[in-house]
């Protein structure tokens, strides 16, 4: 292994994280020797074949669910966008030529959910989006409201990408339930959640949530392989057409090597959930305490948070400049998503919060990941201080 | 497709694979399945003067399911009477081989072979099936 | 040697060693997100897809900004076909050609444009497996927005000849889009001479890795098409979701590679190929599917008559092979790219397709003869067909007991 001290620190792991080393260790065989396609009907292709059920009931026993309820996609994104259109298109056809439908998504959503949904909407579908309150979380009422419109499509995500911020998915999908047994399939986003917070996917679905995305490359697996869970009864219009894999929802070639690197994350993410969370948590309150003694807001603070995630802004601090500075430090902060990064406009989460733009415009991200050492997180602060403290006498020089 | 142990057996020691005269009095020839869908079994059976049968023998053009259910059942009739081997089921066949879901359609040709040749033989012998 | 003997390069390839070297940092060291934009983690990663990209495109004579990244070929041909139509079925009209032997990816996405209310013809082959030109002139109508036709075949190997087929398209201005999933590597493309619109690409058909192709897009003149899968707008819009870096660089260092030892490695396998054929040629009644001389010189595949196809698989299992191409192999129909060539059901029940590849050996080749005689012969003998046929007996001319 290259040392790596003269890299620089990484805190961005609710972008992405490195692959673990067990989860690398059982990957490599499927690109040298055990190379086959899962289709063919040689040893080869058995042995892609039991590979890929494995890996099938390592994710399902991560997430409480039943293997059969597995469909591997080859992004979160991708999973994503097979419920929302995957559900939309089987309905469409059901009832051609009524009224409008109804498709509910949180203010917060990722950008794939956000714009999956579009999509829907450019096809006739009405959009509605689930406010949040100040800190983060839908309410209730809200939920309630908008399922009294019997919408047939839900989405909302468990765990935030940027703030953290925790809904109670359980709770919400009961909400519904309890308007009534036709308010719509209901789908939520756990990708930030897996390997972070326990996910249950039957007490979910007791509680009427009928699929949830979860994906390998947020929880030290690699990029190429996630997952749609959902509930057998659903009927989704497949969007990948071809050779009929994944019980005809999604087509092509399996990723086995991906899907197998998968499994081995899926198993850590339970293995190793509590000690990543309490390292964090320490951590993560440490780095707050100091946060506000500086003078920077905290989002989400208060409620119910990944462990691992801190979105937070100095008032006056432009975040795009802040985490350019701290890039020059040796510390790989995000000032957004990472898959909208190349826009410059302030967070929808946030000014879905009730935070002003001026303030939104300041956001940086510190998400830890579990290699993240209390030193760093100390090194962090004293360049953050300097950093800051610099660019808050700038601004303020400036409007003088 | 994963085999039983059974079906491999068969498959690679076929019991009594061969071919009768069709024409030979005491010979009762079946042929059943079609090219086109990827089976053809042809079983025939020789009947003794006290109408149990003495032997058996088998051509088959399939896959090893169908190969493996012919051979056992060319096994099975031997020594039962016409009457008896009728009463084999394709259940049993199925049961013994453990075929999968996929492949029971072998073990159905197998029993229709057994109907098709002891068919023909009371033809030969002018009895009304 | 190793058993069971791996024939079966067109279902999937190893990845070749050199290409995983150069995969593997990007799982651990490099491991950021090509998307982060705020750290040198990002960068890494970004800069490791471009240069992908731009082997990607220098295999086949396209601009880098030609190639979007997706997760294989079978989501490269439906971008392709659904994108395409969506954008310009509007305008151009709703008629979609394609042929009866392509890859079920392209086949199914058809259907399924079928019943979004496009019409599309299935074009008939020719007994060698290839498209007549004057067929395909003559499909070609007003309202036909986008003709769909592989490259190179993956059961039979044939090569179509996309050049002409794309310049009629042009000519009627119909969007020509090319399923070259099996082809890099074997064909030389040159997407700079070639009136091709689209063409679709694969990493594991080619030394690289699973969970990823491409679809290239021309830009000059510019084709346009409505994006299937939606989100942070990756890959400009046309294609969101985070990028497996690792599978990228695999697949653009795999690229670089086939691009490099191309004719060597073809005249290699070739020789290979030819001995193959030579060996099962002192079997009798065997039939090769497929043009010989259109075709890659790595695929072989051959109906050994009266002897069914899964059990001759079964019969040699030492040898990896496929009976019909490994995504369709589940099912018990006969080859539909047999049926379209005129086989009979029983000649497509009986076919055996051998693709060879860059680590197949002579000695393999050897040892896969011999067996095909032996275990050929021993079916034969087990098979009530061939011993009606050589009793004289046309087997057109009896009548089955259907079941």
């Amino acid at each position: 292994m290259v040392s790596l001290s003269f890299a620089p620190i990484y805190f961005d792991y609710n972008a992405t994280t490195p692959v673990d080393e067990r989860v690398l260790e059982a990957m490599l065989p499927y690109f040298s020797t055990r190379y086959g396609n899962a289709s063919s009907r040689h040893e080869y292709g058995r042995v892609a074949l039991a590979a890929l059920e494995k890996a099938r009931e390592q994710v399902a026993s991560a997430v409480g669910a039943h293997p059969t309820e597995v469909i591997f996609t080859s992004g979160g994104s991708e999973a994503n966008n097979l419920f929302l259109k995957g559900a939309g298109a089987s309905f469409r056809g059901a009832a051609a030529g009524n009224k409008a439908e109804t498709v509910v998504i949180g203010a917060t959503e990722h950008l794939c959910v956000l714009n999956a949904a579009r999509q829907l909407r450019g096809q006739g579908w009405r959009l509605a989006q689930l406010p949040v309150d100040g800190g983060g979380r839908i309410r209730p009422a809200d939920v309630e409201a908008a399922a009294r419109e019997k919408p047939r499509r839900w989405s909302v995500m468990l765990a935030n990408n940027e703030t953290g911020v925790i809904q109670d998915i359980a709770s919400l999908a009961a909400t519904v339930q309890a308007v009534g047994p036709d308010c719509g399939w209901f789908h939520t986003d756990a990708v930030q959640a897996l390997g972070k917070i326990p996910i249950n996917f039957r007490a979910l679905n007791a509680a009427g949530v009928h699929a949830l995305t979860i994906s390998a490359h947020k929880a030290y697996g690699p990029k190429g392989a996630a997952a749609l869970i959902m509930d057998k009864r659903l009927d989704l219009m497949t969007q990948i057409a071809g050779g009929g894999q994944e019980r005809g929802l999604r087509s092509g070639t399996e990723n086995i090597a991906a899907i197998v690197g998968f499994g081995a994350a899926c198993e850590l993410a339970v293995s190793r959930l509590k000690a990543r969370a309490k390292a964090q948590t320490v951590l993560r309150t440490r780095l707050e305490i100091r946060l506000g003694e500086m003078g920077a807001t905290v989002f989400g603070m208060g409620v119910p948070r990944l462990p691992n995630t801190c979105f937070f802004a100095f008032p006056s601090v432009d975040g795009e400049t802040l985490v350019g500075k701290l890039d020059r430090s040796g510390f790989a902060i995000a000032s957004g998503s990472a898959c909208s990064s190349a826009k410059s406009a302030p967070s929808h989460v946030l000014l879905a919060m009730g935070v002003p733009d001026e303030l939104a415009r300041c956001a940086a991200r510190v998400s830890m990941g579990e290699k993240t050492k209390p030193a760093e997180i100390e090194g962090f602060l004293l360049a953050l201080q300097e950093t800051a403290t610099k660019l808050s006498r700038f601004a303020a020089n400036t409007r003088l | 497709m994963s085999y039983s142990a059974k079906v491999i057996d068969h498959y690679e020691n076929p019991r009594n694979v061969g071919s009768f005269d069709q024409n030979e009095e005491n010979v009762g020839t079946g042929m059943v399945g079609a090219p086109a869908c990827g089976d053809v079994m042809k079983l025939q059976i020789r009947v003794g003067k006290d109408g149990v049968i003495e032997d058996a023998r088998f051509k088959t053009y399939g896959c090893g399911s169908a190969i493996a259910s012919s051979s056992l059942v060319t096994e099975w009739v031997k020594g039962k009477t016409m009457e008896e081997a009728l009463a084999i089921k394709n259940a049993e066949i199925a049961e013994e081989l453990a075929l999968p879901p996929v492949k029971i359609h072998c073990s159905i040709l197998a029993e229709d072979a057994i109907k098709a040749a002891v068919a023909d033989y009371r033809k030969k012998h002018g009895e009304n099936n | 040697m190793n058993l069971p003997i791996y024939l079966d390069y067109s279902a999937t390839t190893p990845v070749d060693p050199r290409v995983t070297e150069k995969m593997l940092p990007y799982l651990t060291t490099h491991f950021g997100n090509p998307a982060s934009r705020s750290h040198s983690f990002g960068w890494t990663a970004e800069a490791a897809v471009e240069k992908a990209r731009e082997q990607v495109a220098g295999l086949v004579g396209a601009d880098p900004k030609e190639i979007v990244w997706t997760s294989g070929a079978t989501e490269s041909d439906n971008l392709a076909i659904k994108g395409a139509a969506h954008f310009y079925g509007a305008t151009k009209g709703k008629h979609l050609i394609t042929v009866k032997t392509e890859h079920k990816a392209v086949l199914d996405t058809m259907r399924e444009m079928e019943r979004q209310g496009f019409r599309v013809t299935y074009l008939d082959v020719r007994e060698n497996g290839l498209v007549d030109l004057e067929t395909f002139r003559a499909a070609l109508t007003p309202d036909t927005c986008l003709a769909s036709v592989m490259l190179v075949n993956n059961e039979i190997g044939v090569i179509q000849p996309i050049a002409e087929m794309g310049a009629l398209c042009r000519e009627k201005g119909v969007i020509f889009h090319v399923d070259a999933a099996q082809a890099t590597g074997k064909v030389a493309i040159d997407l700079k001479a070639l009136p091709v619109d689209l063409m679709s690409f694969s990493a594991h058909k080619t030394y690289g890795p699973k969970g990823i192709g491409a679809l290239y897009a021309r830009r000059k003149p510019r084709v346009r098409l409505q994006a299937e899968m939606h989100g942070g707008g990756h890959e400009r819009g046309f294609r969101s979701g985070t990028l497996p870096t690792h599978q990228i660089v695999g697949m653009g260092e795999a690229f670089a590679m086939a691009g490099e030892g191309m004719s060597a490695e073809n005249a290699r396998i070739a020789r290979l190929r030819d001995r193959l054929l030579a060996g099962i040629s002192g079997i009798e009644a065997t039939h090769v599917n497929g043009d010989l001389n259109a075709r890659i010189p790595h695929n072989l595949n051959v109906s050994f008559a009266y002897v069914e196809g899964e059990s001759l698989m079964m019969a040699i299992k030492d040898l990896a092979v496929s009976s019909g191409s490994a995504c369709t192999s589940a099912s018990l129909e006969p080859s539909y790219v047999l049926r379209a060539l005129g086989r009979s059901d029983e000649l497509a029940h009986s076919s055996i397709r051998f693709t060879l590849g860059r680590f197949t050996t002579e000695a393999e080749i050897d040892y896969a003869i011999s067996l095909l005689r032996e275990k050929v012969g021993k079916l034969r003998a087990m098979s009530p067909l061939w011993e009606m046929a050589q009793a004289g007996v046309d087997l057109n001319t009896v009548q089955w007991a259907a079941h």
